[in-house]
């Protein structure tokens, strides 16, 4: 089953402080083994277990470094074992 | 069943954005030629949060194009590198009374004070108490790292006792340096603000509930309630010599058992409405009538706008006196006036000069880059301020002819012997009104008749308001009597 949440890191706009690593309730970001550009090791995604909480995305200064994205819920489903309730 | 629901998950696996970086923040911080989608913080700085929690509130309260930021010195200088929404940026310290300005003259603005512990609690101490003691209707975020984090880690008013910095090296001793200032409860103790909260960036709990009290504050202002001030303890990882991380615990173990974290004020009740200042306009307050000249009567053909003035000379020469004069007309004409002197410590011979802005709008500023008028009551003004007229404005210069090797200015220049003409008439005081009179005959912005009855109602002495009477036409009819010199101006140059 897909995890509830999403974590995308920008490399250009993280500065490697760790803030999210160390806040994240699940544990699913860590710092990056090899450098980015600037010099850092940019924090990622372990790639599972987020729950879309947003908690990394506030202790996080920088304004656009985390975006966070949750599981849009199910499309309503159009079953055909219940019939649409009907205007009387 | 079970498996019928779980294709039918994997197959519809969307993700929505739940939080990205908010639209109040520019896309591109255009401070650096390079690195131009990273803030100017180190890794780890607390401002960055505290801006994405304002922005954040701004956006979602939908106060971004009604919001007016007053930028501090000090690391967050730059704040208005960042946030798309109005920018100020202030003299250390001078935030709330700037603030305090903008929202008065413009109430419906959204006005943040944003400022660190160097700029709020040291330098600007006066400052924040008297705009909280006024309840000024605006928001102070005022964030705490216990240090002057800019200029190097010198020793704040909130730095902790026995806290190392580079001007406490042994730890701060509060026998020498005094104790951590509590700024959060000192304004508590005020009368007039609705809402203090001290918050710290210390862990996720507490950031949540700073991104609360952000937010309350910033919609207690858009309510009207009053003074707003938010306290953020938050870390300076550089500064403290600490990783981030340890600089977040930091601020938990160290500051927060010395700055608690409460709200030391949340006022239900609106303050009592008595006595509060008219919020109309000038004119109506007065109750003068919007009589201003709009004919064109003066040499100029356009309908009066507004008018820019430098009036500049000696000490004595009643520069200022004169700028004043033309100001209080404008007022009893209804039109909107600025008037702002500039002079030495002397009062005699000193130079002296003040800008005057007449404006039937808002006047923005009142300094004039590029005034229209410059009355120059002396060579030495002539020679400092004639650049500044562009074409099509015009200058009077008290005397006789131009200096001989005066380069010919862009503008209009006038050479009308002002000390000399009131000289003549009884008193070489009245230079100014002479001046007064040139100038109104120049520009038609009011009636000379409106002068000479200004005049006297203002001079009581029988005597002097004779020769001021005479001056204001000697002056009119000086102008009048002018070879043009310099370039001649465009017809529709007039502001």
């Amino acid at each position: 089953m897909a995890a509830r949440g999403k974590v995308t890191i920008s490399v250009d706009e993280c500065k490697g402080c760790g803030l999210c690593v160390e806040s994240c309730p699940p544990k699913c970001l860590e710092l990056a083994e090899e450098l980015s550009p600037y010099g850092v090791h940019p924090a990622r995604y372990t790639g599972s277990e987020c729950t879309g909480c947003g908690i990394c995305f506030y202790c996080c200064p920088e304004p656009g470094a985390i975006t966070v994205y949750r599981l849009a819920p199910p499309a309503k489903k159009t079953s055909t074992l219940v019939a649409e309730p009907v205007a009387p | 069943m079970a498996t019928d629901v779980k294709d039918e998950r994997t197959s519809s696996e969307t993700y929505e954005t739940a939080h990205e970086k908010s639209s109040v923040f520019y896309d591109l911080y255009e401070r650096k030629s390079d690195l131009k989608q990273q803030t100017h913080y180190c890794p780890g700085c607390g401002h960055g949060v505290v801006h994405k929690l304002i922005a954040e509130a701004l956006q979602d309260l939908d106060l971004q194009d009604r919001t007016i930021f007053v930028s501090p010195v000090g690391c967050s200088v730059f704040a208005y590198y960042y946030f798309d929404v109005g920018n100020v940026q202030v003299a250390h310290g001078r935030a709330p009374a700037a603030a305090t300005g903008i929202k008065r003259a413009c109430p419906e603005k959204i006005v943040i004070s944003y400022q660190g512990d160097g700029d709020l609690a040291a330098i600007g101490t006066a400052e924040i108490v008297h705009a909280a003691n006024r309840g000024e209707k605006i928001t102070v975020f005022f964030i705490n790292n216990g240090i002057y984090g800019m200029t190097g880690g010198q020793m704040a008013p909130t730095t902790l006792v026995g806290q190392k910095s580079t001007t406490s090296p042994f730890g701060r001793r509060p026998a020498n340096e005094g104790f951590p200032i509590h700024m959060a409860e000192l304004l508590a103790t005020l009368q007039a603000p609705v809402y203090v909260e001290r918050v710290a960036l210390c862990d996720n709990k507490n950031i949540m509930r700073a991104r609360r009290a952000v937010r309350k504050a910033l919609e207690l202002q858009r309510d009207g309630a009053g003074f707003s001030f938010v306290e953020i303890l938050s870390p300076c990882p550089t500064i403290w010599g600490k990783e981030p991380v340890a600089a977040r615990n930091w601020v938990l173990e160290k500051m927060v058992p010395e700055f608690p974290l409460a709200v030391f004020r949340d006022r239900k009740e609106p303050l009592p409405a008595n006595g509060a200042p008219p919020q109309r306009p000038v004119a109506e307050v007065l109750g003068i009538n919007q009589g201003i000249n709009n004919n064109g009567n003066g040499r100029r053909t356009q309908p009066f706008k507004g008018l820019s003035i430098n009036i500049a000379g000696f000490g004595g020469q009643g520069v200022l006196l004169l700028g004043q004069l033309l100001a209080e007309m404008g007022t009893e004409q209804g039109l909107e006036v600025s008037w702002l002197p500039s002079y030495g410590p002397e009062m005699r011979s000193g130079s002296a000069h003040c800008w005057v802005t007449l404006s039937k709008s808002r006047i923005g500023s009142p300094l004039t880059a590029k005034p229209d008028v410059l009355i120059a009551m002396n060579e030495v003004s002539l020679r400092k301020f004639a650049d500044q007229v562009p074409s099509g404005g015009f200058i009077l210069y008290n005397g006789h002819t131009l200096p001989e090797d005066f380069p010919m200015p862009q503008a209009q220049v006038y050479c009308i012997p002002a000390s000399a003409i009131a000289d003549k008439l009884g008193s070489a005081k009245a230079a100014n009104i002479v001046m007064m009179g040139a100038m109104l005959e120049e520009t038609g912005c009011f009636e000379p008749s409106t002068a000479t009855r200004f005049l006297e109602a203002k001079v009581k002495n029988p005597t002097l308001l004779e020769i001021d009477i005479k001056a204001i036409t000697a002056g009119c009819d000086a102008v009048d009597h002018q070879v043009n010199l310099g370039p001649v101006s465009q017809p529709d140059g007039f502001a």
